[in-house]
């Protein structure tokens, strides 16, 4: 396929915000988990909540998409020069020429929430309660495009935890259709009652600080995120740690809807379809980013599917015991943690981890990995059966 | 690169009194009347019991305009790469959910969870048709059936394969129907095949014969968006996302070539040329 060019980047996670602070809590295998304490949850389970989403104040022109995933969006926004990285790439090439592609799972959800325990005595929602701006899946492309001013194609990825990575997909067609010349791509989720009591109905909720690959994994801890990615073709002359977007495999399991498939097919063929855009082989790559959510089923069937691909000789982690699984975030928040490890020469270690589990087989660090890599791999997998597995280079 | 160009395979439609593409093209030439009735959305084929239980309108609805889609175009779903477009998803299933955690037990269960993505046609799509090929689920608010559009002919021109087109949207229940009236069920679905290439040689295909409805050409334009002569017509146009697509079905009706502008973000249009296959 066409290789683009990250042109620019930024992560803020529960871990920091910006490039840097996500570096320094890479660096140090620092966590941002904690015991559950938002909203009305009262669930004995932790999360990966971001600092400072409640103090962000949306311009008054954009008041009407005020909600916490949109202030999360902004919080992203304003970190790394990102908004300057746009603004610049609309002045080039035209602010009809750059595209919006985000992706989100529950979205404003958290203000439909909020709305209906302040019903009226009739039912009716609030007078103040905007549907479009806050709950419907669109709001947050449709918020960040009027922020950064682009009037380009705009469009939201909604596919659970997939989304953010599959966005990447969608942002390369529209450039080798020839629609755009850069692409702002995405992902931003907020922590809301939806996930947090719908995970725990499915007992899909870890009880401490999640433990991806460790023999007494016990699910999931859910946190919130935005990551953004200026995308563009890739010019003729590179710095040698520009980072390219080489590959992008989807598939889909035809499984079930909240289980992957236990032997891990649907996730095999999206890794070996990123393999093959990129024209690359298994033994290119230096570091795996893995789903690694820390669900007895999800890590069972991606070690069978690295372990397919990959055998045991490329060193993978999650860094999801770090950051939690910030859902729709996620694929979008590790293709930038892949970015930063390969500019900055490691393959993060996956942290609270303390017995790796035996029967799963595949190369797994819990432990920073120093050493120069040219390519690494970020899975992100969906409920529905959905994977999207994203291939990252550096240029030289 | 060149044109956004698209052959239509096969199509389906489901929607109030629209039964089926082949039912409503009289009616959309304007020489049948429209007669407004609820939408009819039967149980879709091909899922295990236990799926179909938890099946909600919203997916029975787009899994059974997009198994007359491919049925019409002849095409196997199980390698067919799928792009599903809605506004809101399943709206009763949202509304279940937001009222049962405003209370203080705030339970919920497995199946409205996993229900609640909005990729869970997608899902179901997958497990119904065994198809391991990629799916997308987009958004686009009022923009939807657009966005969803240029999505799958973007898929089709710039990575040569075929894809399937669903776009779907269905009411609220209240409180949120008063802050987002979508007025009625509706689905519509294409088959969609690169220009020029052998019917045979795609993924999916099962025949060499399949016959095309009509080629599709997009642009993104300033023109505002085409209305529906029909009164009635117009008024599902203008309260359902996904009836954005009525205008363009109305031409394909027609069986003519022209242009149809069709709503697509703030004010621009996506210009969709129509070109008959002969």
């Amino acid at each position: 396929m066409t290789e683009l060019l990250l042109k620019e980047y930024t992560a803020t996670s529960c871990v920091g915000q910006g490039r840097l602070a996500t570096l320094d809590a890479l660096r140090a295998q620092r966590g941002g988990l904690a015991p559950c304490a938002f909203e009305r949850a009262e669930i004995d389970t932790w999360t990966g909540e971001v600092n400072g989403v409640d103090d962000e104040r949306l311009p008054e022109s954009l008041r009407r998409f005020d909600c916490r995933n949109n202030r999360l969006a902004q919080l992203a926004l304003r970190q790394d020069g990102f908004l300057e990285a746009v603004a610049q790439a609309a002045g080039r090439w035209g602010r009809r020429r750059v595209g919006v592609f985000l992706g989100t799972s529950t979205s404003g959800i958290l203000q439909t929430e909020l709305a209906y325990r302040h019903r009226d005595p009739t039912g009716t929602l609030p007078a103040d309660f905007d549907y479009a701006g806050s709950q419907n899946s669109f709001s947050v492309a449709d918020f960040v495009r009027r922020a950064l001013d682009l009037d380009g194609p705009a469009v939201v990825i909604c596919s659970a935890c997939s989304s953010s990575a599959k966005v990447f997909g969608s942002a390369r067609r529209m450039m080798d259709a020839d629609l755009i010349d850069a692409a702002v791509v995405g992902g931003v989720d907020s922590l809301c009652l939806t996930t947090l009591y719908g995970f725990h109905a499915l007992q899909l909720t870890s009880q401490g600080p999640c433990k991806p690959f460790d023999s007494k994994r016990d699910g999931i801890s859910i946190s919130e995120a935005a990551a953004f990615a200026l995308l563009e073709r890739v010019p003729d002359s590179l710095d040698a740690d520009a980072i390219r977007l080489l590959g992008v495999g989807e598939s889909s399991d035809a499984y079930h809807m909240s289980s992957p498939h236990p032997e891990g097919q649907g996730a095999r063929s999206a890794m070996l379809a990123a393999l093959a855009a990129a024209e690359l082989s298994p033994e290119d790559i230096g570091y795996i980013n893995l789903h690694g959510t820390g669900t007895p089923s999800n890590d069972s069937a991606e070690s069978r599917a690295v372990a397919s691909v990959f055998g045991s000789a490329v060193g993978g982690s999650s860094t999801k015991g770090a950051t939690g699984h910030a859902l729709g975030a996620a694929g979008a928040l590790e293709a930038v943690i892949c970015s930063l490890a390969l500019q900055h020469d490691f393959a993060p270690g996956g942290i609270n981890t303390r017995q790796l589990d035996p029967a799963l087989g595949i190369q797994y660090l819990v432990e920073n990995r120093p050493g120069r890599m040219r390519y690494a791999l970020s899975n992100s997998f969906g409920f529905g059966g959905t994977n999207c597995s994203l291939l990252l280079g550096r240029a030289g | 690169m060149g044109k956004l160009t698209a052959h239509i395979e096969g199509m389906g439609l489901l929607g109030p009194g629209l039964d089926g593409w082949a039912n409503s093209v009289a009616v959309l030439q304007g020489r049948s009347p429209y007669l407004r009735q609820s939408t009819v959305v039967p149980m879709p084929d091909g899922l295990p019991p236990a799926e179909r239980r938890r099946l909600g309108l919203v997916v029975k609805l787009a899994l059974s305009v997009g198994l007359q889609a491919t049925s019409k175009a002849g095409v196997d779903p199980d390698a067919l790469p799928a792009v599903f477009a809605s506004s809101g998803g399943d709206g009763q299933n949202c509304h279940e959910i937001c009222q049962a955690l405003a209370n203080d037990e705030k339970l919920i269960s497995p199946t409205r969870f996993h229900n609640s993505v909005h990729n869970a046609a997608a899902g179901y799509w997958s497990i119904a048709t065994r198809s391991k090929a990629a799916s997308n689920a987009l958004c686009a608010f009022d923009w939807s059936f657009a966005a969803g559009l240029l999505e799958a002919v973007t898929q089709v021109a710039v990575d040569r394969t075929r894809v399937l087109l669903v776009a779907y949207d269905a009411p609220y229940p209240q409180p949120l129907f008063d802050k987002r009236p979508i007025s009625e069920a509706f689905g519509v679905a294409f088959v969609l095949a690169p220009s020029g290439a052998p019917v045979g040689g795609l993924p999916g295909a099962t025949s060499m014969t399949a016959d095309g409805i009509g080629r599709l050409t997009l642009r993104l334009d300033d023109a505002p968006a085409d209305r529906m002569d029909n009164a009635e017509l117009e008024a599902l146009r203008a309260s359902i996302p996904a009836a954005r697509a009525l205008p363009l079905l109305q031409r394909l009706a027609a069986g003519s070539a022209g242009v149809v502008n069709i709503d697509y973000l703030d004010g621009r249009s996506l210009a969709v040329e129509v070109a008959p296959c002969s």
